[in-house]
């Protein structure tokens, strides 16, 4: 066992072979920005392509590699691991426990992701080209008329499933057995409860996810049926498994995004988070209603009647927790001494635009308005919206917050506010008129269009440039906080936060609370 | 934890540095390439082309099994050298439930595949109900019962004429696994393996209360039993398989009843392999003396893992061999 309190191993065997989470979560993050900048990459060839119509700059095989693997990197690469980073950082120090609760294990579900990513991008260079068939990967186009390549995604896919259900069973049981001592779960930082809750939907729908791509592949090499009616299987079982995963899995990206921005408004209006009962109860009534209401991705494929009117209703009802969340966001600024650093501002872009995208998805909602927009880029504009301007700017909100706990240096101020405004400007740029060539009929994941949605593409792809460089800003900015920054020893690093994490010293010492810490009983949660 | 002031708090064993994370990450990463590979050359690849894919993949399952087996005992050496606290004890049973939980989801995915396709698509592609409208253009005589003896395409005269887009050739079986294709209730195989595992996890729970009374004798006779009786389901569940393929015309090919049969049991006879394993395993740890009568989590753990797959076989036996 040896002494506790040492610092971290020399030279890269600390990275290899550490059980640490801050090292970790460390990992997780900067692995999850190389996959956002990659992914990045696939959706500026895709943007370049469409920034005039006619066949521009690539063959349409290769387009629809390019949207197949933007999509699998930003959500399996990007978004997904990390938050999981997150939670490997601030979970341990957020209710005073020592570390994650299976250090060994944690060290292997992030290890494991590299290579799978790897051999992902690999299948870009195999003979057929890579996986051409969207990320939603339906049947038959991801089994029948399949490159080879298709195999390898299968596999990657079980690797990154058994990825997530580890780091998961890792953070439920750090939650549920780790907590310090008067720690009850209803003082657990919100952060902490979206993540449980979270973890929970992982546990419960990768495995679904892993059974999806195993009927793949035994439809592909072992002659069965599942996915094809000649042998009466049903391609549209497909989309049903699929989407039984997939509709929890954008709640997965999106949860723990709800608990980021219900950290940080509260610190930077200088006010405890309104309603936090309610944040919990909605966000487990958010988690209960995404398993029963994936089919609402499929209203087009001629589903009864009754099935339809079922999931326009239980879709239509997710509606009303998440008003519950942005009632809850906008009273706790209400008369709050409010400022607006760099934080602040991704967080109230955040809610701006996440409660856009909220309202396109209750339009989406609707089975016979949806017959109209089903794929077209108005859902594409729909999912962006929630996604980036959700996710992606949360995890921003995200890392401007914590990054001065996590090095002890400030990051430049005028640098952060100057990448939100660029990235605010060039989101809305890209991902706006995309609600309006969609509506008009332009339909996703084809490189060519119509002549009259020229001029909105080009502002698109101009806005999609815009915001693509404004991340290599992001970049700068953190590596110069890094190396450079204005050094900074106080724990409280923004006078209003709340919560365990801004009592330990700064930079967060390798090892915290191994013993842990006193909870004021009289102190509501953070 | 009964709330302890931070003077008697129990330190919680957080290991150092260990490498077992980026070994069983090359065996997994080479296993899975090795794998793919195969499955590629069989479907894709020259027949007369040698591939070194299989090397590859043994190479990575073994250093990957090798790897999971010194996991495994340095986490044993850690528990009898004392250094798991009983707040670390509670996280591998929470890392086990949660395990099993996922598990469990995994044979739901299959379970609602089957369900889907029985009470929805079988009658959709014999031209009931609301989905029914395409048996007239692709599907036409098709009717459906389940076992579905005859699949679609054999309906419209075999995958030459099937007017769609030709993915395979689906031969349905001559014999289906229902209980009215035999003459006697004792020939009928999945009823002998509800009996062997139903009893297995009787066996099991009586071990397991031979080692809360410390009685050591009748824990390792009542395993040993228990594995006995998944050897034996093994066993049972491999003859029916032979039988379905040699007699019964039945295989992957057959159709959805064929593809739902083989993943379904398939899946669950290799969770019975697993479970197997890991009481077999935890047999001989304890004719090595590692367990005491409060503290024998890797016989807990497993045991829960082999009523899991129990449970599982009954939900089988009901809705893919009765009903």
């Amino acid at each position: 066992m040896g002494d506790h309190h040492h610092g971290p191993a020399k030279g890269i065997s600390r990275w290899l072979f550490t059980t640490n989470h801050k090292d970790i979560g460390t990992m997780y993050l900067w692995f999850s920005f190389a996959m956002f900048i990659l992914g990045g990459f696939f959706a500026m060839v895709i943007r370049a392509e469409l920034f005039q119509p006619g066949m521009q700059l690539v063959e349409p095989a290769f387009f629809n590699q390019m949207t197949t693997l933007h999509g699998l990197v930003m959500v399996f690469g990007a978004i997904m691991p990390s938050f999981v980073g997150l939670a490997n950082w601030m979970i341990p120090m957020m209710i005073g426990a020592p570390d994650m609760a299976l250090p060994r294990m944690n060290n292997w579900s992030f290890w494991i992701l590299p290579p799978t990513f790897l051999l992902l991008a690999s299948t870009l260079f195999m003979e057929g080209g890579a996986p051409a068939f969207g990320w939603t990967f339906y049947a038959p186009l991801s089994t029948t008329y399949a490159p080879p390549s298709v195999t390898f995604f299968i596999f990657s896919v079980h690797v990154l499933g058994l990825s997530s259900i580890m780091g998961s069973i890792n953070i439920i049981a750090t939650v549920m057995n780790m907590r310090a001592p008067g720690m009850t779960y209803m003082k657990m930082p919100l952060f902490v409860w979206t993540w449980l809750i979270t973890a929970f939907l992982l546990v419960a729908v990768m495995p679904v996810l892993a059974g999806a791509v195993t009927m793949m592949l035994m439809d592909i090499h072992f002659g069965t049926s599942f996915f094809s009616a000649a042998g009466g299987g049903d391609p549209v079982l497909f989309q049903h498994v699929f989407w039984f995963f997939g509709h929890p899995e954008v709640y997965i990206i999106i949860l723990p995004a709800f608990g980021v921005v219900s950290q940080i408004i509260p610190a930077f209006s200088r006010k405890p988070l309104f309603g936090y009962d309610s944040m919990v109860y909605a966000t487990a009534s958010i988690a209960f209603l995404s398993f029963i209401v994936w089919a609402h991705h499929m209203y087009t494929v001629g589903m009864p009647v009754a099935g339809e009117l079922f999931f326009m209703y239980a879709t239509m009802l997710i509606a009303v927790p998440t008003g519950v969340k942005v009632f809850n966001w906008i009273s706790t600024m209400w008369r709050g001494a409010m400022t607006f650093e760099t934080p602040m501002l991704f967080s109230l872009g955040f809610l701006v635009l996440f409660t856009i995208g909220g309202f396109t998805g209750l339009m989406l909602s609707i089975a016979p308005s949806d017959f109209q927009y089903h794929d077209s880029y108005f859902v594409v504009a729909h999912f962006h919206y929630v996604m980036v301007a959700g996710a992606v700017f949360s995890m921003t909100a995200a890392v401007y917050y914590w990054l001065p706990k996590w090095c002890g240096r400030m990051y430049n101020e005028t640098m952060g506010k100057t990448h939100f405004w660029i990235s605010f400007v060039g989101f809305n740029l890209t991902f706006f008129p995309q609600h309006f060539v969609g509506l008009a009929g332009m339909p996703r994941r084809i490189p060519d269009y119509a002549l009259q949605f020229a001029d909105f593409n080009m502002m698109s792809s101009i806005g999609a440039f815009i915001y693509g460089a404004s991340q290599i800003l992001f970049l700068y900015n953190v590596i110069a906080t890094i190396v450079a920054g204005k050094p900074t020893s106080e724990e409280k690093v923004w006078d209003g936060a709340e919560g365990l994490e801004w009592t330990v010293p700064t930079p967060a010492p390798y090892h915290t609370f191994e013993t842990p810490p006193k909870i004021d009983p009289a102190h509501a949660h953070s | 934890m009964s709330n302890p002031t931070s003077t008697e708090y129990e330190k919680y064993y957080v290991p150092e540095k260990s490498k077992m994370a980026i070994m069983a990450t090359i065996g997994l990463i080479l296993s899975i390439y090795g794998a793919a590979s195969i499955m590629n050359d069989m479907t894709f690849g020259d027949p007369n082309e040698t591939t070194s894919s299989w090397s590859v993949f043994l190479f990575g399952l073994f250093f990957f099994l090798a790897t999971l087996f010194a996991w495994f005992r340095q986490a044993i050496k850690e528990n009898i050298a004392g250094m798991n606290s009983a707040q670390l004890k509670k996280s591998y049973v929470l890392g086990m439930f949660w395990f099993i939980f996922s598990e469990v989801m995994f044979f739901f995915a299959f379970f609602g595949a089957l369900f889907y396709v029985r009470t929805l698509v079988g009658p959709w592609l014999a031209g009931e109900g609301e989905g029914g409208r395409m048996n007239g253009i692709l599907w036409e005589g098709f009717e459906y019962s389940w076992p579905m003896m005859q699949t679609p395409q054999e309906a419209v005269g075999g995958a030459a004429a099937q007017p769609i887009a030709n993915n395979g050739s689906f031969t349905s079986a001559e014999t289906s696994m229902d209980f009215s294709e035999v003459s006697h209730w004792y020939q009928w195989l999945p009823l002998w393996n509800t009996i062997i595992l139903l009893t297995s996890s009787f066996t099991c729970h009586v071990a397991h209360m031979g080692i809360l009374d410390g009685n050591k004798k009748k824990f390792n006779l009542w395993l040993g039993i228990t594995v006995a009786l998944g050897v034996i389901f093994l066993f049972v569940q491999f003859y029916e398989y032979y039988e379905a393929y040699a007699h019964f015309g039945l295989t992957l090919n057959s159709g959805i009843y064929g593809s739902t049969f083989f993943m379904l049991t398939g899946f669950h006879g290799f969770h019975v392999f697993m479970g197997m394993t890991m009481l077999a395993i935890q047999l001989m740890r304890s004719l090595k003396g590692h367990f005491t009568a409060d503290d024998h989590f890797g016989f807990e753990a497993s045991s829960w893992y082999w009523h899991f797959v129990d449970v599982v076989w009954v939900f089988l036996f009901l809705f893919v061999y009765i009903l």
